[in-house]
């Protein structure tokens, strides 16, 4: 997945250049979202947000749940916003299409300020523009799969024979053909978030949100819709913004991760920065369980060229995952050159490969 | 499949046995089947009467629409309402005939001197006495019991859980109003009032107290038809005189002796319905009424049998009414 | 008993519980000192301007009630409606019409469509139970009334959906809306009928209308309540998942919002119907034609027997349909019924129809033939159990009474009654206070406030001692059998029936034999309050109970924790919301009967009530004691739901 070259940002209200050519789908800058009495006087008051998240429930009665948030989302990537439960993740995915109203910033969507919208072109691009899966599926017991798949159509206005064709084609690119008419409490857990799924992909969105889509599934469940999702990627091509509080699914989805705690945005950075270059001890400690030698790529661990370097030796890319690298690190009388489109980068020598796969860093 | 042979089996069950039950056939439906009655007034029409939720007041009720129906050929509706419905009813001439009344003098200002919608017919010929009743076994036992100057004598005989200390009055058909709070407190007597709340409660403490020979002081009336089942005995008060009762606060006396008054809607009287003129002359006493009434409660005829019956006892009296 | 509980809550808080014995200690001795004094009696015969003036205007509307274009453009058209309403439903199966001496629909058809009914909304076992139930009613010889009383209760209920149900969604939907409608649904259910009764003839005049809509007033909170309450419970993330795909409001209410509260909506009607039913025996009071009639007919002549019998015709009607409604709103999806359905259902249709036309015409199958005695035989049977009940242990029931009333109905109502009405405001307010909150203090002290001037000071305290002393024992029942409910499913099994019996019985029907057995007494009154409160309270507790997290109930276990502790500690605490709506449902049923409370013997506020239904010159105190009674409910559910609060809170 993490096909995009990183380029490391330490300052995370900076949001980030989009990683690839071309303007951002959705750019989110300085949002907030306070809940309590008077919340709109809350980000702009330096004092207020100054204080903790218990010394300003006391004082003012607020909770700040999103603080200051900024990034950019280019189309085609998988943009994924991780933390704990309780900082913020899941209120600021709402924020984005307005299921929550934001108190303060801006979402700008293909051009487009989202807040600024009225209610009538906010439905416009719900119907068309966007589509989420929710943790709880949210699917509607008393219809069919076919006709759960197909409410985001039926909503839109569109014939029934359409919806009806549309949404058998979901249903089989989610590989549940055979079960349209069953109805949703007939299905495991896993189907049901397939049928969430289909329901989102059916109405054809520029940008597909994901809120802790399969936290509430078994692991071996998860893995599977896990693939499915990168294999939608792929197939499709769309833009997602993944919510998840579980980091080996961040690492394994995302192209790009932000880090939120408390409201607040940590870090945003690909999986493998996130891994070396931790912003602080927060995330460091947060990743600290990952294998490295899974995450981390040649790039990260490669030491600066110096003389007593041989000239020679075999070549790697940078973007090269250490536990591919190992055998052939390991293998090799000489350390492993570090070149991308003919240039130098570094070396990797069986010491710094060592340091990774022991744990020891 | 086999399911399906089931469903089919059960479908043409249900049709055969359908069939079946229409083939036996019975009796069909006749409609405009109403018989009416077959006396001699064709012209009678409609009558109202309320029937007010007491026994005696349905004894007559019972009476006057069997007259009414077999005699004169009327259509007699009854409704059953409390006085303060009934009443209204004559305003919005839902109601012909309240047949016993026994003193509603808010009401009858109201709707007969007010509105002018209702009149005063005259009297049911029945004698309302209200006053203080004991069972009569206590009459027995304890003979001069019957005098109110002795009650504060036994007093501690009529002790319960509601009387706090003191003895019990027991008062409280809601219907009623009454005096026995400023008796009480007027005639210096040692006795707290205790609300029974329905004639129901009454009646079962003296139906108890007479079983189970335990003393009752309560409040009760006559004519009622459980005067029949037991004969209670009455407590002589300060006889009542003219005027004793003018003023509620200072109340000494016996409860006077009120004659039940018959009250109709006007237009209704108006009419020259022959039923209007059985309503005026229908009279009675108060031992007809508790025959018929005994009837009712105890033999447990409906109306039209109890009626019937005392009709055929009783031919020259009902002779009265419609000549 | 509120300050029982509550007082027990109170001493997690050092020092609160302390200040709460002393306030109450205070109050004990300052009422010694000076009982007697300010105690705002009022003689039952005597009124106050207030009483006068509502009697003034009474009056007026009656004079008026020709005149005013209030009457002749509103009133009279509801009338009209809701008239021609009820008697179509009373044509169609209750009462000669169209020139025919039955009614369009005889007995067999009305028992076939039930069963069809049935067999479309719940399953075979109801259908059987529906046609068993309404063959016995048939039996008891109350066909015609049973209709009329089914008629009523069709009517109403029509009504009540009509209006609940989009009154329900605009609560469900709206917050304020919400916030302003409970207290109102509160209002009509616990003002008491009689109160209206006589009203109601005033502004509908005597009839179908009048009956329906006396009926409606206490039908209609649970159609408001349950709708909203489906609404307010549908999972917030198919609301969601609906809404971010774009549905405008009217989509999300018709394909996600009303679909999926369906079943709540059901169990809604589940409770109108049963709210309808047990109306219908007041109804009876304005001619209202059926069961009722029955039965308060036998209770002028004491007839035990034939009003049980009647009774009973309203517990089984009750018991059919609320089996029929329970089954339908727990119905399982289309998708998951059989296949051979479809055909057994058009069978049956057809057979239903047939059924009708049998039914219209032939006489066997449009009148129930009441050759059978089963009706006397009950009526029977009933009396003479009463009786031998009565005379064997009238001796034992008189001493319960006695020492239950010397113990603690005595000094409760003394120290209540007899005690400066602004030392028991200072109490009242002082408890709130620290009970509940200031919130809680407030109403308190506008409800104080409202029976003060209602001039029936006194009165209402009476019923005050009463009332906490049966909500008292209903809640000590309550959780006990509750707890028995929850642990044995036999128990359940066995209980349950017999709850549903007594929650529908009418209370005219035992207010005789419990009259002979308790004598008329206030002791007699909390008894039947309780009786009357129990079931519900007994069913939420152990609803409540039941729904416990059993990993919590199995970790006790497993820390070795005794039966006892187990209840204690895990159970009853880990139910504590259905505790408490058991306390409000409680404290509402317990205030529902204080009128019939009246009737044998309390007094008092419910004394007041049914003297002022039937003496004209007391209709206005009548009606200052009915606001009187709702006053009291709210002051002690705002109380207890405060206390309630603090104490998740603390």
């Amino acid at each position: 997945m993490a096909t995009v070259a990183p380029s490391s940002q330490d300052r995370v209200s900076d949001p980030g250049p989009a990683p690839s050519a071309g303007s951002p789908l959705i750019s989110v800058r300085d949002l907030w979202m306070v809940f309590g009495p008077k919340a709109a006087a809350v980000p702009q008051n330096q004092e207020l947000c100054g204080l903790s998240r218990r010394d300003l429930m006391q004082r003012t009665g607020n909770t700040i749940a999103v603080r200051d948030v900024s990034f950019d989302v280019a189309p085609g990537e998988v943009f994924v916003v991780m933390g704990l439960s309780g900082s913020g993740k899941s209120t600021l995915v709402r924020c984005l299409t307005r299921l929550i109203e934001p108190t303060a910033g801006s979402v700008v969507f293909e051009g487009e300020n989202l807040l600024e919208a009225d209610p009538k072109r906010l439905r416009d691009l719900r119907r068309h523009k966007f589509s989420m899966v929710f943790q709880n599926f949210g699917l509607l017991p008393h219809r069919r799969v076919i006709d759960n798949v197909a409410y985001g159509l039926e909503v839109r206005g569109a014939g029934k024979a359409e919806r009806r064709q549309r949404a058998g084609e979901v249903i089989d690119l989610v590989g549940l053909g055979g079960y349209e008419n069953s109805y949703p409490d007939q299905l495991s857990g896993g189907m049901q978030q397939r049928v969430g799924l289909a329901r989102a992909l059916a109405v054809e969105p520029d940008l597909m949100l994901f809120d802790e889509p399969f936290s509430a599934l078994d692991p071996l469940i998860r893995r599977d819709m896990q693939n499915e999702v990168i294999r939608l990627h792929r197939e499709l091509g769309k833009t997602m913004v993944f919510i998840t509080h579980d980091l080996s699914e961040a690492l394994k989805l995302g192209d790009r991760i932000l880090i939120m705690r408390d409201g607040k945005p940590v870090q945003i950075a690909t999986g493998d920065e996130l891994v070396a270059r931790p912003a602080d001890d927060y995330v460091r400690d947060f990743v600290s369980d990952v294998p490295k030698g899974d995450v981390l790529t040649l790039r990260w661990i490669m030491r600066p060229v110096t003389d007593a370097d041989p000239d020679e030796g075999p070549e790697l890319g940078p973007d090269v995952v250490v536990r591919d690298a190992t055998r052939v690190v390991l293998e090799s009388h000489r350390p492993v050159r570090v070149v991308q489109d003919g240039k130098l980068l570094g070396i990797v020598g069986q010491d710094e490969i060592l340091s990774i796969v022991a744990g020891a860093r | 499949m086999r399911e399906n042979v089931k469903a089919r089996r059960v479908v043409t069950g249900a049709a055969v046995l359908a069939l079946f039950l229409s083939g036996c056939g019975g009796e069909t439906i006749e409609s405009g089947s109403d018989g009416g009655g077959s006396g001699s007034g064709e012209n009678c029409g409609t009558v109202n009467l309320a029937v007010n939720p007491w026994v005696g007041f349905e004894a007559d009720v019972a009476v006057v629409k069997y007259v009414a129906e077999e005699e004169l050929g009327c259509t007699v509706n009854t409704k059953d309402l409390t006085e303060e419905v009934s009443w209204q009813g004559f305003a919005s001439g839902e109601i012909d005939v309240i047949l016993e009344d026994w003193g509603h003098p808010e009401l009858e200002q109201q709707y007969v001197e007010d509105q002018k919608v209702a009149v005063k017919v005259g009297e049911s010929g029945n004698v309302g006495q209200i006053g203080w009743f004991v069972p009569p076994w206590m009459k027995e036992k304890y003979p001069d019991i019957t005098d109110w100057n002795n009650l504060n004598k036994y007093a501690d005989l009529f002790k319960t859980s509601e009387s706090g200390g003191k003895g019990q009055l027991l008062d409280g058909d809601p219907s009623f109003v009454t005096n026995d709070e400023a008796l009480v407190k007027n005639l210096d007597l040692n006795y707290k009032v205790v609300y029974s709340g329905s004639e129901a409660a009454l009646i079962t403490a003296f139906r108890q107290a007479e079983e189970k020979k335990e003393p009752l002081l309560g409040y009760f009336y006559s004519p009622q038809w459980f005067l029949a089942e037991v004969p209670l005995v009455k407590v002589d008060l300060p006889a009542y005189e003219e005027g004793c009762d003018a003023d509620p606060e200072k109340v000494a006396c016996d409860y006077p002796e009120t004659p039940l008054l018959k009250f109709a809607r006007k237009e209704f009287m108006d009419s020259g319905s022959p039923a209007a003129n059985l309503v005026q002359n229908f009279s009675w006493t108060n031992d007809d009424q508790n025959l018929v009434a005994k009837y009712i409660s105890e033999d447990k005829m409906d109306y039209d049998a109890a009626a019937q019956k005392w009709v055929e006892e009783n031919p020259d009296k009902v002779e009265a009414w419609i000549k | 008993m509120t300050v029982l509980t509550a007082s027990r809550a109170a001493f997690t808080r050092p020092g609160r519980g302390r200040l709460i014995v002393a306030v109450v200690g205070v109050f004990v001795v300052l009422a010694a000192i000076l009982r007697g004094t300010h105690t705002l009696s009022l003689v039952p015969s005597d009124t106050t301007a207030l009483h006068r003036w509502f009697n003034e205007v009474n009056r007026w509307v009656s004079s008026n009630r020709n005149e005013s274009p209030l009457f002749l453009y509103f009133f009279n058209e509801i009338r009209a409606f809701v008239g021609s309403l009820t008697t179509f439903f009373q044509d169609l199966i209750a009462q000669p019409s169209y020139g025919r001496p039955v009614p369009i629909i005889g007995w067999l058809g009305v028992v076939a469509i039930l069963t069809l009914l049935a067999l479309v909304f719940a399953n075979l076992r109801v259908a059987l139970l529906v046609v068993a139930g309404f063959s016995f009613i048939g039996l008891q010889g109350l066909w015609e009334e049973s209709m009329q009383t089914l008629a009523l209760t069709l009517s109403a209920v029509f009504l009540a959906l009509l209006i609940g149900i989009p009154l329900g969604i605009w609560a469900g939907l709206s917050d304020r809306v919400h916030a302003v409608l409970s207290p109102v649904l509160d209002f009509l259910q616990t003002m008491p009928t009689f109160v209206y009764l006589a009203p109601f003839t005033l502004l509908f005049l005597i009839g179908p209308a009048s009956a329906t809509l006396v009926t409606l007033v206490y039908a209609l909170p649970p159609a408001v309540r349950y709708t909203a309450h489906g609404i307010r419970s549908v999972p917030r993330a198919s609301v969601e998942a609906s809404e971010s795909l774009g549905a405008n409001g009217f989509q999300r209410l018709v394909g996600v919002l009303l679909p999926m509260s369906m079943r709540t909506v059901v169990l809604g009607l589940n409770q109108t119907i049963m709210a309808a039913l047990s109306m219908a025996t007041v109804a009876a009071l304005i001619d209202a034609p059926g069961l009722g009639k029955t039965i308060l007919k036998a209770l002028q002549t004491l007839d035990v027997g034939t009003s049980f019998n009647a009774g009973l015709a309203i517990v089984v009607m009750a018991i059919v349909l609320d089996r029929l409604t329970t089954a339908a709103s727990r119905r399982a999806p289309v998708q998951q019924q059989p296949r051979w359905r479809r055909p057994l259902l058009i069978g049956a249709g057809l057979a239903a129809l047939f059924c009708v036309y049998l039914s219209r015409t032939y006489v066997w199958a449009a009148e129930f033939s009441t050759g059978s005695t089963i009706g006397d035989d009950i009526a029977r049977l009933s009396s003479t159990f009463s009786d031998w009940v009565t005379s064997t242990f009238s001796d034992l029931t008189g001493w319960l009474k006695d020492t239950t009333t010397a113990l603690l109905l005595d000094p409760l109502q003394t120290l209540l009654v007899e005690s400066p009405w602004w030392l028991v405001a200072a109490l009242l307010l002082a408890l709130a206070f620290l009970l509940g909150n200031l919130q809680a203090t407030v109403v308190t002290a506008f409800c104080v406030a409202g029976l003060v001037l209602s001039g029936l000071w006194q009165d209402s305290m009476t019923t005050l001692a009463a009332t906490l002393l049966a909500t008292a024992a209903t809640l000590l029942l309550g959780v006990a059998v509750g707890v028995w409910m929850a642990r044995s499913p036999r128990a359940d099994l066995i209980i349950r029936p017999v709850l549903d019996a007594l929650q529908v019985m009418p209370p005219f029907v035992y207010l005789v034999p419990f009259l002979a057995l308790f004598a008329a007494s206030r002791f007699t009154a909390i008894l039947a309050a309780v009786l009357y409160a129990a079931p519900v309270v007994i069913k939420i507790v152990a609803d409540g109970i039941v729904a416990v997290s059993p990993t919590a109930v199995e970790a006790a276990i497993a820390s070795g924790s005794s039966t006892w502790q187990t209840i204690w500690k895990v159970q009853l605490p880990m139910a504590r919301p259905a505790l408490v709506l058991a306390a409000n449902q409680g404290i509402c049923y317990v205030l529902a009967m204080i009128v019939v409370g009246g009737l044998v013997g309390a007094g008092a506020l419910g004394y007041d009530v049914v003297a002022g239904f039937s003496q004209g010159e007391l209709f206005g105190k009548g009606l200052t004691a009915g606001l009187a009674i709702v006053v009291l409910g709210i002051m002690l559910n705002r109380i207890t739901q405060a206390a309630a609060e603090r104490r998740r809170n603390a």
